[in-house]
């Protein structure tokens, strides 16, 4: 079977000004696929999907959302599509049941629809308790869960996510991952957006890296890492005689030492007959090591080798968008 | 999915007109809600009619006509005043939802945007007619007598509801372009103050000087005081009705197209 495409965009430019946000940005979803655009503050993620959305206009490209005109047909792509943004879009002073409703209401949902399916979302999203408390009561956690319940009012079958995590502690993070990776076995076409690599890493079948409004790298998590990298080994010693003795007996094996934490880094291509070679070696010599590590390849090295900056970790709160 | 889903398949007018009601429903559901502003929309108007008809009562009535009360005078300026000043609320509520991501939420709805700016504006007028009946009420009170029948105040209720309309609207347009909530508490602040005291609200128009005077006798609000007032104690009404009508109607109007114009513009780049 042909690959079915529901967001495709194709050349996408947009400027404010002098300033050129997005230089020709190409990316395509597949039918029932997550893709995770991954890219530091200030790439042109949220830009992107702004546009994909329907809530920008842009200077030159194309871009369809399931087969329809973002532009001459806003209104049939914004049937289709749900939104989480990244400052939650709830009604602080209406219940958490009262947004999901009148959401539902907007949605052209009928009000008997709208109703229950507000009610299966709050079971589903945890917000039962809440239901019936205005929003501006919710934690962030909650309100993040609200806001992507809204989006889902009406089952649309793709979801934007802009940054859905972020700001978040650590289990509320968890928590929506869950529900993300649920709705995912349920067949929505998701485009999510971040700044963690650990978090495009979980969750997306294809990652496009975009670095100052130009995709640099794009494929599944797997083929990214491939790009950069072999498996390293990583070997510490305890004192300053072995590892010298060490750095001196590898030789030219060695792709990387440290004299301050006294460790040296091979690479490995081939995993038994490198780590054994390596060990034969310094076992020939009487060389003890105290520890061994095996380093596989992550998304940072590869945004580290991509773009020469060091990605974000979740741990960081990034600030809200200008 | 356990909930079948349906959708409403009605002709899109229809359709805006539900999405406006459910704005509606929204904006009322938040003046109900924010127990600071509720407590403003009662307690405001009272205080502004007491303090008024106490402070300024003796001084000013010297320079009433014979047989005619501060109070029953003071009446219909106060009401226009509260009004002018409660329609401001507009302009933070649509600030607020501008500024707000819930915006771009209702954006990327299939819905008719412009019924968020319908919502605050007629929700506002409930407001406004909840606080000119509290007003209306205490001023019963506290002794305001009037002369108006039945037809009189269907006419006052009318223009106050078109003043009303008129105002919100013009309050949108702040709303829509304020880059700030503060920002759009100066900009109403500096253009309802001025209005609404550079008229016959609190005083008779004969002590002003003559700039004053010419500017006061001819702007909007002192007709639309004219003619509330006239109607409630029982004077010729003269032309003040049919101007005040149409100064509504073209605030209203001018207002209306200009406000959805930039909210248009503001909300599709």
């Amino acid at each position: 079977m042909a690959k079915e495409y529901v967001i495709e965009a194709k050349g996408l430019k947009k400027s404010y000004g002098s300033n050129q946000v997005l230089k020709g940005v190409d990316l395509k979803v597949e039918r029932g696929t997550m893709l995770a655009l991954l890219g530091p503050n200030g790439a042109g993620k949220t830009t992107t999907v702004r546009i994909l959305s329907t809530l920008l206009s842009f200077d030159g490209g194309k871009v369809s959302v399931e087969g329809y005109d973002v532009v001459k047909e806003a209104d049939k792509v914004r049937s289709v599509i749900g939104l989480t943004g990244q400052s939650a879009a709830v009604d602080e002073l209406l219940t958490g049941r009262e947004n999901l409703v009148m959401m539902g209401r907007l949605y052209r949902l009928t009000k008997r629809s709208a109703v229950a399916r507000a009610e299966e979302l709050l079971k589903e999203f945890g917000l039962e308790k809440a239901a019936d408390r205005p929003a501006k009561t919710y934690s962030g956690g909650m309100r993040r869960r609200l806001d992507l319940a809204v989006s889902l009012i009406a089952t649309p079958p793709i979801i934007f996510l802009d940054e859905p995590t972020t700001g978040l502690d650590p289990r509320s993070r968890l928590a929506m991952w869950a529900i993300i990776k649920k709705l995912m076995e349920n067949g929505t076409t998701i485009l999510l957006t971040t700044q963690y690599l650990e978090e495009a890493d979980q969750l997306a079948d294809n990652i496009v890296v975009i670095d100052g409004g130009k995709v640099i790298a794009e494929g599944s998590a797997a083929q990214l890492k491939g790009k950069v990298g072999k498996d390293r080994l990583e070997l510490q010693f305890a004192g300053e005689k072995q590892f010298a003795e060490a750095v001196k007996a590898l030789g030219k094996d060695v792709a990387d030492k440290n004299e301050k934490d006294l460790s040296v880094t091979t690479i490995i291509k081939n995993t038994s007959a490198d780590v054994r070679k390596t060990l034969d070696v310094l076992a020939k010599q009487k060389i003890e090591f105290e520890s061994m590590t095996i380093h596989k390849p992550t998304l940072d090295d590869v945004f580290l080798s991509l773009t020469g900056k060091q990605a974000k970790k979740p741990a960081e709160k990034k600030k809200g968008k200008k | 999915m356990a909930v079948q889903l349906e959708f409403e398949k009605k002709p899109k007018l229809v359709l805006w007109v539900m999405d406006s009601l459910l704005m509606i429903k929204r904006s009322s559901t938040h003046i109900i809600r924010n127990t600071d502003q509720l407590l403003g929309t009662f307690f405001q108007p009272i205080m502004f009619l007491v303090l008024f008809a106490t402070v300024f009562g003796g001084a000013i009535s010297q320079a009433l006509p014979p047989g005619v009360t501060y109070l029953n005078f003071l009446m219909a300026g106060i009401i226009v005043q509260t009004v002018a000043f409660g329609s401001t609320t507009t302009a933070i509520a649509v600030a607020n939802d501008m500024q707000k991501g819930i915006i771009d939420r209702f954006r990327s709805l299939p819905m008719a945007n412009l019924a968020v700016l319908n919502g605050h504006v007629i929700s506002d007028l409930f407001r406004n007619g909840i606080s000119t009946a509290v007003m209306i009420v205490a001023g019963l009170a506290i002794g305001f007598r009037t002369n108006a029948n039945f037809v009189d105040w269907l006419l006052i209720t009318g223009i106050v509801l078109l003043f009303t309309l008129a105002f919100s609207w013009l309050s949108a347009i702040a709303g829509v372009m304020a880059k700030s909530i503060e920002g759009v508490q100066w900009l109403s602040f500096i253009v309802v103050f001025p209005l609404t005291f550079a008229s016959s609200a609190f005083v008779p128009l004969e002590g002003m000087n003559d700039g004053l005077k010419a500017f006061a006798e001819n702007q909007p609000i002192t007709h639309i005081i004219e003619a509330i007032r006239a109607l409630m104690l029982g004077w010729p009404v003269g032309d003040h009705l049919w101007i005040a009508t149409l100064w509504c109607l073209g605030i209203m109007v001018v207002s209306m197209v200009v406000a959805s114009w930039l909210f248009r513009r503001k909300t599709s780049h």
